[in-house]
């Protein structure tokens, strides 16, 4: 089932510079598209192929594209969200920093297709040395005339630019990222309307993710219908998955969307099982804003049929039984693991990370944060757990973006699945103090 | 979120001044905007501005960014204290940011900062009295698969143990930049 789409060449020693890059296939897109198709072909190949948001929300990127406003005499604009920032994901800095032409070769036929004469990269600002290396390959491409005017004679202009961001993971929400983009604090809009038809400037906006935008070019070298048939059902395609934590071999993975999650784990291809030889604790397999799943239900789903990579069975068994693909970000605990500190730690990054903008997220992500402390460090009473709960849904649905609910949702999960555990903290205050829960529960 | 302010008593003694060289890395990224969109390029300068001037943003600094994109102070304020990566006052020679979120916690990021509080004498939020290291902490920092890791400047440190922390240390003090 291994099988690489996107970073087919991520070892071909040079891929980052152009040279290399063409020498193996690269830019070929952007010559079939630009001179062979008309923008509109390009998006119906698009929705062909079934791709969906590879940054985590898994809507139809086609789709997306299809709602873009095309007023007369108003520019409009594609933006890459390359504001990679929920905890356990780190593949769009592995797709950039070894293959950045990729990219870019993504945003020149995806920008083509919108009909969009400026488009932005918008990276995390602590990725400088990847914006660095996303600047020198836009050079490239431009002294190669990929870029800039009348490319490859077709008539059509593209700039394309490289924004960096200052270390706040909200930008990576929609909005945020073009008020960012526009200079300002990374304050949420209320929607509609939507950037589709308000963005950037106010003129019509697409936002898509790095990884969404780099699996255009084999869509466009291959066919729609050709990708849709890697992958299973509705989740087409390949994915990149970051894997992290207690793992053997930790890193960047791409899978085809379908592959077990038990091949995953302890595939010699992937990541060769749980590190130190121990056992599987839990998974949160698609970034930490996802359900937690214990291990019986990472494997398995609660009905017995084996999980798969994919949008489809990780969610088997809703919020209950389930998770999410999310972002990829597949973050594993070996039986060590203490999951009150790790759920304690996520509540720090959410209130540390809120807008502030909405009071419910403002003030319940800082109230999770301290009741969460409180449990962990031995303070906390039985109602506290109660409380978290109570916290969680004047949060959820509350607010104007997402972030709130990527808040309340993990805690949710850590205490629908690890109740026990959470106790534990209250019943044996002072070992709490002193002692890890996971360390004591496996020497026993 | 972030709850800093602009501290009125942190200034720099003398008018902040962009170096010729500077001034056209600066002018070019402002060009990349289209006429009267200039105030994108705030954030990116406010880095360059950072590394230009002594690591932070004093008063004077964001007074001067103000003016050259041709914004009121306060636009570039409220910029400033919104977005974690500014330091708002004077640090070390090097701040070490370790990140601490779950996947790094998992691989003993707590035990790294303890470690860097032990062998530098100070806790997270100082300055070593020498003026070279402040150890800060970090909320993820897209390096999950290869933590525990530290960043320092643009560069990332990563795969750390206490014993790569020692080395590092002594690297940084020597001048001796780590690859």
């Amino acid at each position: 089932m291994a099988r690489r789409i996107l970073l087919e060449h991520d070892n071909v020693p040079g891929i980052e510079t152009y040279d290399v890059y063409r020498k193996n296939g690269g830019y070929r897109s952007v010559e079939k598209a630009l001179k062979k198709m008309t923008p509109q072909e390009v998006v119906d190949e698009v929705q062909k192929s079934g791709l969906r948001g590879r940054g985590g929300a898994g809507f139809p990127t086609g789709m997306k594209w299809s709602f873009l406003a095309k007023p007369d005499g108003v520019p409009r604009y594609l933006l890459c969200n390359a504001d990679e920032s929920e905890p356990g994901t780190f593949k769009d800095r592995y797709l950039m920093e070894k293959i950045p032409h990729l990219l870019i070769e993504g945003m020149i036929v995806s920008s083509f297709a919108l009909g969009a004469n400026l488009s932005f990269i918008y990276i995390r600002g602590e990725y400088m040395w990847v914006l660095e290396i996303l600047e020198k390959a836009i050079a490239e491409a431009y002294a190669n005339g990929f870029l800039g005017k009348n490319i490859l004679g077709s008539g059509y202009d593209l700039d394309l630019r490289v924004a960096p961001g200052g270390g706040a993971y909200i930008c990576g929400e929609e909005t945020a990222l073009i008020e960012s983009l526009e200079g300002k604090r990374g304050n949420p809009r209320m929607k509609p309307p939507f950037p589709a038809v308000k963005g950037l400037w106010g003129c019509p906006t697409v936002v898509n993710n790095v990884e969404s935008i780099a699996a255009v070019v084999p869509i466009i070298n291959d066919g729609g219908d050709e990708y849709a048939k890697i992958g299973i059902g509705k989740s087409t395609g390949t994915k990149l998955i970051s894997a992290s934590g207690n793992l053997a071999r930790p890193g960047v993975y791409e899978i085809e969307l379908g592959l077990s999650v038990e091949e995953f784990i302890y595939g010699d291809d992937y990541c060769r099982g749980i590190a130190n030889g121990k056992k599987l604790k839990a998974c949160i397999p698609g970034g930490s804003s996802v359900p937690i799943l214990p291990a019986h239900l990472v494997t398995k789903t609660a009905e017995g049929l084996d999980r798969l990579m994919s949008y489809e069975s990780l969610a088997e068994g809703g919020f209950a039984t389930g998770s999410m693909l999310g972002s990829g970000g597949f973050i594993v605990f070996d039986e060590d693991q203490c999951i009150v500190r790790n759920t304690w730690t996520f509540a720090r990054f959410y209130a540390h990370e809120s807008c502030g903008q909405c009071s419910p997220c403002r003030e319940g992500t800082g109230w999770m944060e301290k009741v969460l402390n409180r449990l962990e460090h031995g303070q906390g009473n039985m109602r506290d757990i109660d409380l978290l709960a109570e916290i969680n849904k004047k949060i959820e649905g509350n607010t104007i973006c997402p972030l709130g609910d990527a808040a309340a949702w993990p805690v949710a999960a850590a205490i629908r699945h690890f109740r026990e555990e959470f106790e534990w903290h209250v019943t044996n205050k002072e070992e709490a103090q002193t002692r890890n829960y996971g360390l004591l529960k496996a020497s026993m | 979120m972030s709850n800093t302010h602009v501290d009125l008593s942190k200034r720099h003694s003398e008018k902040p001044v962009f170096s010729s060289e500077k001034m056209a890395e600066v002018q070019g990224i402002i060009s990349q905007y289209p006429e009267g969109k200039h105030k994108s390029a705030l954030i990116r300068i406010l880095h360059i501005a950072e590394e230009t001037f002594g690591g932070w943003l004093s008063i004077e600094t964001m007074d001067y960014v103000a003016e050259l994109l041709k914004i009121e102070p306060i636009e570039v304020y409220e910029v400033a204290t919104f977005y974690t990566m500014f330091n708002l006052e004077p640090t070390g020679k090097f701040v070490f940011e370790v990140c601490r979120t779950g996947p790094c916690m998992l691989v003993g990021s707590d035990q790294i900062i303890e470690h860097i509080e032990t062998t530098l004498d100070i806790k997270v939020g100082e300055t070593t009295k020498d003026g070279m290291f402040t150890l800060k902490t970090a909320e993820c920092l897209g390096a999950c698969g290869y933590g525990p890791m530290l960043q320092c400047g643009k560069k990332y440190h990563e795969h750390l143990t206490k014993e790569k922390v020692n080395e590092l240390i002594a690297a940084y003090r020597s001048g001796e930049l780590p690859k």
